[in-house]
């Protein structure tokens, strides 16, 4: 029993400022890691807004209904229990937002207003303006904040996870990480650990995700035991501007307050998703806005001026409304492209947005499929005393995320972490303070070691043209449509890749403020990574949610409504199989 | 104008006590690039214009899409975010320099932690209860929120306090940014209750009575938040609530 347990938080986007409130909030101190200001975080991203079925307009909605929705919307690859339980405690969440001071959009009598999103018919989706991630983040930086200041979270910021540190029994006892401008390599004793650190577009060079997003931790923790699950499954969103240095989104909030997706064709638009499906028009599930997108510009060629290239139609909207509802990310596609879409039409394709997949975590659900709160069980990782929350982790969304449930898991992943990691320090027989120093330094050392071979490394080649590479390799044959022969000539290239990253020069021999070697280190990770993903996809034999194979079109479910986890190995990934819990909705086919 | 190749010009310091140099750099020019496309660019081979290999060039950037506020720098002599900063738009050479009123790091790149360490001096939070489900937060008019979220947007970039001749690597003064702050959290009515305690925050050394008035700040602002009403608000908050002291509430 260890009365005032040490905890760390690795990663400040909502997840993670979520996990760390829970915590200070027992009493029990917390050491906040991240790579940026935690400000800063990628959670500032999200545009269009949080699902809650509050049901302000009179649609009838429910959580029942949003759960049921979110299910189908993932093609029936996420663990029920924790769905629902997150469709359950979604309007709580949206009211505690509220009460922190989140400037949600509001109705004329001061309510909080809901608007519509892809794969529901209700208005379900609470905003701020069209940034309203941005909103959610700063609210919960603003609780941390307070927090700091009461002395009960200390802050680490600019600083790089490395590992954890395992002791003889395999359980973790803390992190190793690099101070990014002194470049010292520090260990952190802790009895319970959260990774709460994003997911990994970056390895698909350019994305709708922000520079720290290489799931670099996530590999590392992988590479030292723990299970990634479903990485095969990366959500392509349909609507992003093409960019030079990223891909930028353009919400799907735009095609909520009426923005139709359109090519000409015979000199007149043609609305295709309007006409493919009439019942949720532009507001069909992304994996399959972005099929239809793909096969538009790709197969039938009738992308604008034959290009990878749709318009999103915003035009016919009065411009009033549209700044009230969408202002941030008018004024993104304005600044960026130069033009102003409250009068021509924008230019859009689909990017990579965001993983489905992850690391492995646990939970605890009693015999009705409810979540016991405050399980240490709840959010675990197979490492005893590691857990993970957010994008990093593999549940909720199965093989397809819903618009808007995003905010929301990550808010309610941060809300089990946070109590299960205090449950579970709680209940640990002996302190991380008793581990020999000797564990912790191990650790440190083994970081050290490898952070030197780093700065030697003295080739012929770039690090930041071979994350270039990748990213092509990557984006052309792992995303939207998959063939077997593509996916093991890939797995073929990310290998040549970690051979010449043996060779990089990594031209840079500085003790300080060193990015080319950080981003080095993290190279390495993303091509570990890059492996489960496009392995992972090549064994999956079927098409289900983002996972789209022409040679295998329909979902498999005898075969494959399993759950796939992948193990290091020296060798490469390791794949292992296990069912998914449908103990609450019965599959069925997902049409719409 | 599309021209073949774009010149850029960086100012180079490797720490904090290096001397700084200045760098050029001639790169293949491709139709809406922006300054972070041609820092990538460089990265991916740096050789200066002369030919001669150096080191990549160092800056913060994450979002890219000017909502996290990471990539302030000073372009052709204006503080601005690298990320929207199209090349069309810009002259060439495209000086590049870091920001001078925080410590300099490396290159590009500085310490913006005293604009964070404002947030918490002036309470920058609503002290809610906790986390625990206490029901829906207190009604706001569509009107309220309107110029809340304006206030909201501010993602502590750091532009306002660059331009502002009150802020010196030395002095004390807040900013434009925390100030506008203290109106945000003030307006809201759950905050309001403890609007005491961040205008007490602003009455001390480094508060609001630094403002000179120079109004560069809201020029400078990528967000177009109000700043000098925030200022203009925040001024007269202060003032009420030290009548309201004196002659006892």
């Amino acid at each position: 029993m260890v009365a005032q347990p040490k905890t760390i938080v690795v990663g400040g986007g909502l997840a993670g400022l979520m996990a760390v409130i829970k915590i200070a909030e027992a009493g029990i101190p917390c050491q906040l890691f991240s790579f940026v200001p935690v400000k800063r975080s990628h959670s500032v991203c999200a545009q269009g807004g949080i699902n809650a079925s509050v049901n302000t307009k009179g649609e009838g909605d429910s959580p029942q209904i949003h759960f049921y929705e979110t299910v189908k919307g993932g093609d029936f690859l996420a663990n029920q229990p924790l769905a629902k339980g997150m469709c359950d405690a979604a309007p709580g969440i949206v009211y505690l937002l509220d009460r922190m001071g989140v400037p949600f959009n509001r109705t004329p009598e001061g309510l909080l207003d809901f608007r519509g999103f892809g794969g529901t018919l209700f208005s379900r989706t609470a905003f701020a303006g069209a940034t309203t991630g941005q909103q959610l983040l700063y609210a919960l930086d603003e609780q941390v904040r307070r927090f700091e200041a009461e002395g009960l979270v200390e802050k680490f910021e600019y600083w790089e996870f490395l590992s954890v540190v395992r002791d003889g029994d395999g359980v973790c006892r803390g992190i190793v990480a690099q101070d990014l401008r002194t470049m010292e390599i520090r260990a952190f004793p802790a009895d319970a650990v959260c990774l709460a650190t994003g997911g990994n577009g970056v390895l698909f060079g350019k994305s709708t995700l922000s520079m720290v997003c290489t799931g670099s931790a996530a590999s590392a923790v992988y590479q030292q035991g723990a299970i990634y699950a479903n990485g095969e499954f990366i959500q392509v969103h349909p609507t992003a501007i093409p960019g030079e240095d990223k891909l930028r989104l353009m919400s799907e909030s735009a095609r909520a307050e009426g923005g139709r997706v359109w090519v000409p064709r015979d000199g007149k638009p043609w609305y295709f998703l309007e006409e493919k499906y009439p019942k949720y028009k532009n507001l069909v599930p992304r994996d399959i806005a972005t099929r239809e997108i793909y096969y538009v510009c790709r197969v039938l060629k009738l992308g604008v001026d034959g290009q990878d290239v749709v318009y999103l139609d915003l035009s016919h909207i009065p411009a009033e409304t549209l700044d009230r509802k969408l202002g941030g990310i008018l004024e993104i596609y304005e600044k960026f492209v130069g033009d102003d879409p409250r009068k021509v039409p924008m230019k859009v394709f689909p990017g990579v947005h965001y993983s489905m997949g992850g690391l492995w975590i646990d939970y605890e659900a009693d015999g009705s499929g409810a979540i016991v709160a405050g399980s240490p069980r709840n959010h675990q990782t197979n490492i005893p005393g590691l857990f993970a929350a957010g994008e990093v982790d593999y549940e909720y969304h199965g093989a397809n995320r819903l618009g808007a449930n995003s905010l929301l898991s990550c808010f309610y992943g941060g809300m089990l972490a946070g109590p299960a990691m205090v449950s579970y320090a709680r209940g640990l027989e002996r302190s991380c303070e008793a581990v020999a120093p000797s564990v912790l330094e191990a650790g440190r050392k083994r970081q050290e070691e490898a952070c030197n071979r780093i700065y030697a490394l003295s080739g012929a080649e770039n690090p930041f043209v071979i994350h270039k590479e990748l990213g092509e390799i990557m984006t052309d044959n792992v995303t939207v449509v998959r063939y077997n022969d593509k996916l093991q000539a890939t797995d073929n290239s990310i290998l040549a890749f970690m051979d010449r990253w043996k060779r990089i020069d990594i031209n840079d021999a500085a003790k300080w403020a060193n990015q080319a070697v950080s981003f080095t280190r993290q190279l390495w990770n993303m091509l570990e990574v890059a492996r489960v993903i496009t392995l992972g996809a090549l064994r999956r034999d079927e098409s289900r949610g983002a996972h789209y194979k022409p040679d295998f079109p329909d979902r498999n479910d005898a075969q494959w409504m399993k759950t796939t986890l992948a193990t290091w190995t020296p060798s490469g990934p390791e794949f292992r199989y296990a069912p998914v819990d449908i103990s609450l909705l019965k599959p069925e086919a997902r049409k719409y | 104008m599309a021209a073949s190749t774009i010149e850029l010009k960086i100012k180079r310091q490797d720490g904090p006590d290096a001397a700084p140099r200045w760098e050029e750099f001639s790169i293949p020019y491709r139709p809406k690039m922006n300054v972070i496309s041609t820092l990538m660019e460089v990265r991916r081979q740096p050789v200066t214009k002369d030919g001669r290999r150096t080191t990549p060039p160092v800056w913060d950037a994450n979002c890219l899409e000017e909502v996290c506020g990471a990539c302030s720098m000073i372009i052709n002599g204006k503080v601005r975010q690298a990320c929207s900063a199209l090349i069309d738009q810009f002259e060439q050479p495209i000086v590049l320099e870091p920001m001078t009123k925080f410590p300099l790091v490396r290159d590009l790149t500085v310490d913006r932690q005293r604009m964070f360490e404002a947030l918490k001096h002036v309470h920058a939070w609503i002290p809610i209860d906790g986390t625990y489900n206490l029901g829906p937060g207190p009604r706001v008019g569509p009107n309220v929120q309107g110029v809340a979220y304006s206030l909201a947007r501010c993602m502590t970039c750091g532009c306002c306090l660059e331009v502002c001749p009150q802020v010196t690597p030395t002095s004390a003064f807040v900013g434009a940014a925390a100030i506008s702050q203290v109106r945000l959290f003030n307006l809201h009515p759950t905050g309001r209750m403890h609007a005491g305690e961040r205008l007490e925050a602003l009455m001390g050394e480094g508060g609001i009575v630094d403002c000179g008035n120079a109004q560069n700040c809201v020029h400078a602002c990528p967000k177009e938040i109000p700043l000098t009403e925030s200022i203009a608000a925040v001024g007269r908050q202060t003032t009420g609530y030290l009548l309201r002291r004196l002659f006892g509430r």
